[in-house]
């Protein structure tokens, strides 16, 4: 039976992909920090068959109280198949340019934490000798962009963390997923104008399974985004610094 | 952000801001504007748009809160679609008390429109399957409303367009099914008189009955068309239930209508001679037999960028087949046709909301690529049949009934009036109390 961990539960990328597991009858750990809406997703997978769903409180920024929570999973679960991290915030960038303190506390947010995480996981995993570890990065990691390149370089240092992540890891039989969503219709991006290159987060679930499944090593999703991230990450800088994105 | 938004009919066009709702215990933002809520956009007119304000999107208020396997209630939040909760019940040998035509509809816009489905005869509106729901206002306040608790507002809220405040939650009693088979009949029938003998017939021994005519006939022809009559299958053991079939999809909207004189007396034929026997049987697995569009993505494209307008009505019993026989007259006369005409007739289970559609009598539900004045005279012409036979034209399906046939066709709208949420608002119901 699949064990899967889930951090930031309460995305709706996250929630709609841990109905696709629920539906597998795995046994799922949500990790998240609104209590409220914890239960009510744990009981809607319990109720879509998942065989047993538990969950934890815990706001990412709080570093020192990652293991215990860490540490509550690995024994719930009896092992993990997948770990799937999934919280994130869309900073709004204006704001990160004329404040350092919150450009850096987004940087936490999307960034650090992360990372944090990763660490933490890696040795269970390493010593399990098997698994996924698959990471919500962005396109927008892929080239800082001024619309907002605080959130791109935290994306973007999670998908280099990941990387170097993954070669070590393989060793070990373990598989580091590497997560490019484009624009995903979700709360995050309430305040878009939704156009034709928008995704649902069910069709981002079924691609992050889809990943995990195969033990993909990085993923856009939809996968138009990579021959457009191509396109985007090759524009020389004297072209990009004078168009706006 | 201001979005251009529009229903499934494609017209009219509304603009408005969106926002999401995906917390059932927070309380409603606050906005300067009007708000609605917005299940997923099935209705075709302009009751489930409020052009200038705000729409509340209920897609991520879509989890399950408890379903008991034993007794068939299922407790879920507004925004839960059809589809879903098929997926989840029938293996567990459960179905929908009552389904419209698609299962892409939420469980807080079923509500909202007290859908009726094929089985009316029997089954009354889905409101009548409702076991309570929790209704949250703009001051804060929430009720858990049912028959028997907050009477009036569960009246007030079934069929209340989304007027009365936002149903976070409600609580249904499902049906139970042996097997996801359908044993079905399609009857051919030459004439309306046939249509009805066959839904005398049909309605006391059949769960669901529904016809298709073909509207473009004329003369001795008119009113021709195929009668379905259909079951639950019991379980049969050696058919296994099998994934749909891929789904189609209308890629792109076409710079005019496919629908066209020509292509709709073409189709309506086609279809009419489809079947040759007079009778023909089969089981089938319920999507095809009760979602036979939505096997088709977007087909609401093909009217091209005018988009069209659907005109359900109900007409009382006693004058059912002579009104039907005049409507068909009057649409055949204007040349333009309906692609799709589907006939029915409805019980005498009441609806339990003050402003439910569904009354005892004959139903029949059109669809009119949009034409302009052209077309809106024609459905006036309609509105004027129906409305001096006593009968009501549906507002889920409706973009342009004027607020006096509205109020003629509802006489309870201004007892509905009291319960309107002071901020709440929608296109629709702008129109109609002009
Ligand atoms: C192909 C097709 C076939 C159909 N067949 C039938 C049929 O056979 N019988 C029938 O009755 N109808 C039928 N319909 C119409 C459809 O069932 C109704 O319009 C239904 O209400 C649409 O549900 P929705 O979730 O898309 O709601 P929307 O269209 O988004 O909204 C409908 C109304 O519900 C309100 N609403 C939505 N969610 C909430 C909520 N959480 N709280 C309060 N109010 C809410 C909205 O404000 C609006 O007034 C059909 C439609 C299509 C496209
Ligand atoms: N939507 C897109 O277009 C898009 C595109 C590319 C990548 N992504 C990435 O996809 C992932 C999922 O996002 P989403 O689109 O599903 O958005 P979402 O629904 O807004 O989810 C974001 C989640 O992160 C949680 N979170 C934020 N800060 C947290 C903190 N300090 N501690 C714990 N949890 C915290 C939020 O919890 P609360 O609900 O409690 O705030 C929320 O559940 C994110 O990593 C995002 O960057 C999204």
């Amino acid at each position: 039976m699949l064990r899967v961990l889930i951090i930031g539960a309460t995305s709706a990328i996250a929630e709609a992909t841990a109905r696709c597991y629920a539906a597998r009858g795995a046994r799922i750990f949500l990790v998240a920090r609104d209590t409220t809406r914890l239960i009510d997703i744990a009981e809607d997978l319990r109720i879509r068959g998942a065989t047993n769903v538990d969950h934890a409180m815990l706001d990412v920024n709080n570093q020192p109280a990652h293991a215990g929570v860490l540490e509550q999973a690995w024994q719930k679960l009896g092992g993990i198949d997948v770990a799937l991290i999934a919280h994130g915030t869309l900073p709004d960038q204006s704001a990160c340019e004329s404040s350092v303190e919150t450009a850096l506390a987004e940087f936490a947010t999307n960034g650090t934490s992360t990372i944090a995480l990763l660490t933490a996981l890696a040795p269970g995993m390493e010593a399990q000798g098997r698994g996924v570890l698959a990471i919500i990065s962005s396109v927008a990691g892929d080239r800082g962009r001024q619309s907002n390149y605080l959130y791109g370089a935290a994306k973007a240092a999670v998908s280099t963390f990941a990387s170097g992540l993954r070669q070590r890891l393989a060793k070990a039989g373990v598989s580091v997923v590497t997560i490019k969503p484009g624009f995903v219709d979700t709360p995050m991006t309430r305040n878009f104008r939704k156009g034709a290159l928008w995704a649902k987060p069910d069709a981002v679930a079924r691609g992050i399974v889809r990943a995990a499944d195969r033990g993909s090593s990085v993923v856009y999703l939809p996968w138009f985004w990579l021959p457009i991230m191509l396109v985007i990450k090759h524009i020389p800088e004297f072209i990009f610094k004078r168009i706006k994105l | 952000m201001s979005q251009a938004g529009q229903s499934w009919g494609r017209y009219p066009d509304a603009k408005q801001s969106i926002i999401a709702i995906s917390d059932r215990h927070h309380g409603l933002p606050a906005t300067a504007e009007t708000i609605l809520p917005y299940g997923n956009g099935r209705s075709y007119g302009d009751s489930c748009l409020n052009d200038g304000g705000v729409l509340l999107h209920t897609s991520h208020l879509d989890r399950f809160i408890r379903l008991d396997v034993a007794t068939g209630v299922l407790d879920c939040e507004a925004g839960a679609l059809f589809s879903e909760i098929l997926d989840l019940i029938v293996p567990q040998g459960w179905f929908l008390p009552v389904t419209p035509g698609t299962k892409f509809v939420s469980v807080g816009g079923a509500i909202a429109n007290d859908v009726h489905g094929k089985n009316h005869h029997r089954a009354g509106t889905f409101g009548r399957h409702v076991l309570e729901l929790e209704l949250l206002r703009s001051d804060g306040s929430r009720r858990v409303c049912s028959a028997t608790q907050y009477p009036e507002w569960f009246a007030a809220t079934i069929g209340g367009l989304g007027l009365t405040g936002l149903i976070t939650r409600a609580s249904i009693q499902l049906r139970r099914i042996a097997s996801p088979w359908m044993s079905t009949e399609v009857h051919r029938f030459d004439d309306l008189a046939g249509f009805f003998q066959l839904s005398e017939s049909s309605d006391r021994d059949y769960e669901y009955t529904v016809a298709w005519i073909d509207c473009a006939a004329k003369g001795r022809a008119l009113g021709r068309g195929l009668f379905t009559r259909a079951d639950h299958a019991p379980a049969c053991p050696d058919r296994r239930p099998s994934a749909p079939a891929r789904h189609l999809r209308v890629p792109f909207v076409p710079p005019i209508s496919l629908i066209n004189p020509f292509t709709l007396r073409a189709f309506n034929a086609l279809y009419y001679h489809r079947q040759r026997q007079p009778i023909v049987r089969a089981t089938t697995h319920y999507e095809p037999q009760f979602y036979p569009l939505d096997g088709i993505r977007d087909w609401n494209r093909i009217y091209g960028p005018r988009g069209f307008m659907q005109y359900q009505c109900v007409v009382p019993p006693t004058a059912a087949e002579d009104c039907i026989v005049r409507l068909a007259r009057i649409i055949g006369s204007a040349g333009g046709g309906s692609f799709l005409a589907v006939l029915k007739q409805f019980g005498a289970l009441p609806s339990p909301g003050m402003l439910s559609f569904p009354r005892a009598g004959a139903t029949l539900a059109l669809d009119f690529p949009n034409n302009g004045n052209r077309t809106l005279r024609l459905l006036n012409e309609l509105d004027d049949v129906v409305a001096a036979s006593g009968g009501a034209v549906y507002p889920a399906k409706d973009a342009r009934m004027s607020g006096h046939r509205f109020r003629q066709y509802f006489p309870a709208w201004e007892s509905f009036s009291q319960f309107i949420d002071p901020r709440f608002s929608s296109s629709f119901w702008r129109r109609v109390m002009e």
